[in-house]
């Protein structure tokens, strides 16, 4: 590592007219990390994309590509390269030209030429395709040659507008795992945009969960997930469970209308007063043995094969609990039955109060 | 649920029935009219009969080449003019037009509500010789002290290019407007400058409406006698106004239908060398 992040915001605000869609935004990507921006449409993300691209230019704040700034330059005078939504592969070019098309415009020639798109082809799975024009490709056949014209250039980074939007479900998974082997394998830094959370959260070494044009929350995909910081996280990212209550020691949180419960000592990060407490469904045991416990009766179970789903009505309100099926023909709780669920305070964590946010 | 739902093979042949029996009815019978006609001889008076007479056709080559030539000229002038004005207009309203998009597009379209006659007849009030154009032009020495526009091949070039550019305009209009964007910006992400991606992306692509535009306008212009009759002189009579003559001034029908013949036939080699040229899939996109 360089020490100089490949791609650096540092209080990039967009406004459209009177729209704020990007909020003093820094951020650093280190190089050869696989980095999304992760949140639901209208969080920003995608504009902040654009800025790194060169397609918007930023109100104010300054964007720098390793030790460059290239806030104001266009898209074509920067060294990134990106993968669009709807691939945007020109339709009168046939494969072949459509990934030669940057090397074209810098010079790139002859043989060196040739070379070069035979071999980003051959690496993407689409050797013999290059007399193709794009609709004669199937959609995951188009997604590549969008990936090969971008990566050819061998830019310092790649960015990747919701790439995978377009593709059935079945054929995004096996894009995401590819992609991933790819950036792997070349090891250029890849900036990756989704509102998907699972695609993230398979594709990425660092998440920037965005919300309202800023940053909620910023962390690996498990760090994320564990101990994620504010509701919208916790809520973005897989089930979770939040329990409003009042900070009552160092490690430990008062359930309104419930009993003590103890967190993880790091969790409370300083918090003090009107808190919500998180447990994800699948950390929830059915009975007594953990430290934290609530009694409550079965209203809804639902098998789901991998697991069964329970809804638990509890003095703290509904909750979910996930049971794994392990073993078969065991069975958990039924409807109606009164039963006790219990938690480690490792897996408890804390988010700010839940009034004021969704 | 009856007839058709037991032949439905048929449909499609029902279906294209009224514009195969229009054309039938109104272009192969007058066409196929006009060309025994061609070939008749004899005059309105003493009537006319038919000869075989290929005589026509080589009189009307022999006689009226300089009318062939001009008009195919006037009019390949008349379309690369439009496509000159036509394309960066198309181009604005295509990107930029935003919300005024259709009533640009109609302003394109409005001459058309005044009739091609009084249309061409305003541009013989401003292209007078007292009219405001021939006197600016005669202040700043473009003109002669007493040069003049109308009755010249320039008068007669510019209504043509004005009463058929809205045929170039449109096709234009919508093989732009059908572009994506991000197309231009993928070409831009890929270090292409503004004027590399417009050569290289926008170019090519609007190629459909450029061959469209172009034929919608040389066509018509090639047979056109209003605009030379109108603002034109003698001298730049075109073989519309020969034909045009034949046919109602002199009845010598035998001669304006070979001449037509002849019109026909030289516009589709032009047509056939054109698309040759820009290459045939251009044609249908």
């Amino acid at each position: 590592m360089t020490g100089v992040a490949d791609v650096r915001l540092v209080d990039v605000t967009k406004r459209f007219e009177d729209v704020t869609a990007v909020d003093r935004l820094s951020l650093e990507i280190e190089h050869g990390s696989f980095f999304a921006l992760l949140g639901p449409s209208g969080c920003g993300k995608t504009t902040t994309l654009r800025m790194i691209g060169g397609f918007e230019q930023p109100t104010e704040g300054q964007i720098y590509l390793g030790s460059t700034e290239v806030s104001g330059l266009p898209s074509y005078k920067r060294d990134v390269n990106t993968v669009f939504q709807s691939y945007a592969l020109f339709p009168h070019l046939s494969v072949f030209e459509n990934v030669a098309f940057g090397l074209r415009r810098q010079g790139v020639r002859g043989a060196t030429l040739t070379g070069q798109v035979n071999e980003i082809l051959r690496l993407v799975g689409l050797e013999g395709m290059e007399k193709r024009k794009p609709r004669q490709l199937s959609g995951g056949q188009q997604q590549r040659v969008a990936v090969a014209r971008a990566l050819v250039n061998k830019p310092k980074v790649l960015l990747l507008d919701e790439p995978l939007g377009a593709l059935d479900l079945k054929l995004r998974k096996q894009m995401q795992l590819e992609l991933k082997g790819i950036q792997h394998d070349i090891g250029i830094t890849f900036v990756h945009v989704t509102h998907d959370q699972e695609e993230a959260m398979t594709m990425a070494d660092q998440i920037a969960v965005m919300q309202r044009g800023r940053i909620e929350q910023l962390g690996t995909p498990s760090e994320l997930y564990e101990t994620p910081s504010t509701a919208f996280v916790a809520g973005f990212l897989g089930v979770s469970n939040l329990i409003p209550g009042t900070v009552s020691g160092p490690d430990s949180v008062r359930l309104r209308s419930g009993p003590e419960v103890r967190v993880r000592p790091d969790a409370l990060a300083g918090r003090t007063g009107e808190v919500a407490v998180g447990i994800r469904p699948e950390k929830i045991e059915l009975g007594q043995g953990q430290a934290n416990s609530l009694d409550g009766t079965v209203v809804e179970e639902a098998y789901v094969g991998v697991s069964t789903q329970y809804i638990v009505e509890t003095g703290c309100g509904l909750l979910t609990v996930y049971r794994q099926n392990a073993s078969p023909g065991l069975n958990g709780a039924a409807p109606g039955q009164r039963l006790t669920l219990s938690w480690s305070p490792e897996s408890t964590f804390v988010v700010d109060s839940l009034e004021g946010s969704e | 649920m009856g007839f058709l739902h037991r032949h439905r093979n048929l449909t499609p042949y029902l279906l294209l029935a009224p514009g195969l029996l229009y054309l039938g009815f109104f272009f192969v019978v007058p066409l196929g009219f006009l060309a025994y006609q061609s070939l008749e001889s004899g005059n309105f008076d003493i009537g006319y009969a038919f000869t075989w007479a290929w005589g026509n056709y080589w009189d009307a080559i022999r006689n009226y080449s300089g009318h062939f030539v001009r008009s195919l000229e006037y009019a390949g002038i008349a379309t690369i003019l439009a496509l000159a004005f036509g394309y960066p207009l198309a181009y604005w309203i295509a990107f930029r037009g935003g919300r005024w998009k259709n009533l640009l597009l109609l302003f394109i379209v409005a001459p058309f509500f005044v009739t091609y006659l009084i249309r061409t007849l305003a541009w013989e009030t401003i292209l007078a010789d007292q009219g405001p154009v021939v006197s600016v032009l005669r202040n700043v020495g473009i003109l002669g002290h007493d040069g003049r526009l109308l009755a010249t091949s320039t008068a007669v070039v510019a209504g043509i290019t004005y009463n058929f550019f809205p045929f170039m305009a449109l096709p234009l209009y919508v093989s732009l407007e059908q572009i994506d964007g991000r197309l231009i910006e993928a070409a831009q992400d890929l270090y292409a400058s503004k004027w590399k991606a417009f050569l290289r992306i926008t170019l090519p692509l609007s190629l459909p409406g450029v061959v469209a535009g172009t034929l919608l306008t040389f066509i018509p212009a090639a047979g056109d006698f209003i605009n030379a009759q109108l603002l034109g002189s003698p001298q730049n009579h075109m073989i519309g106004n020969v034909i045009q003559s034949k046919f109602l001034e002199l009845t010598d029908y035998p001669a304006a239908a070979s001449m037509s013949f002849v019109l026909m036939a030289a516009i589709l080699l032009m047509v056939a060398l054109y698309a040759r040229a820009v290459g045939t899939e251009k044609l249908t996109g």
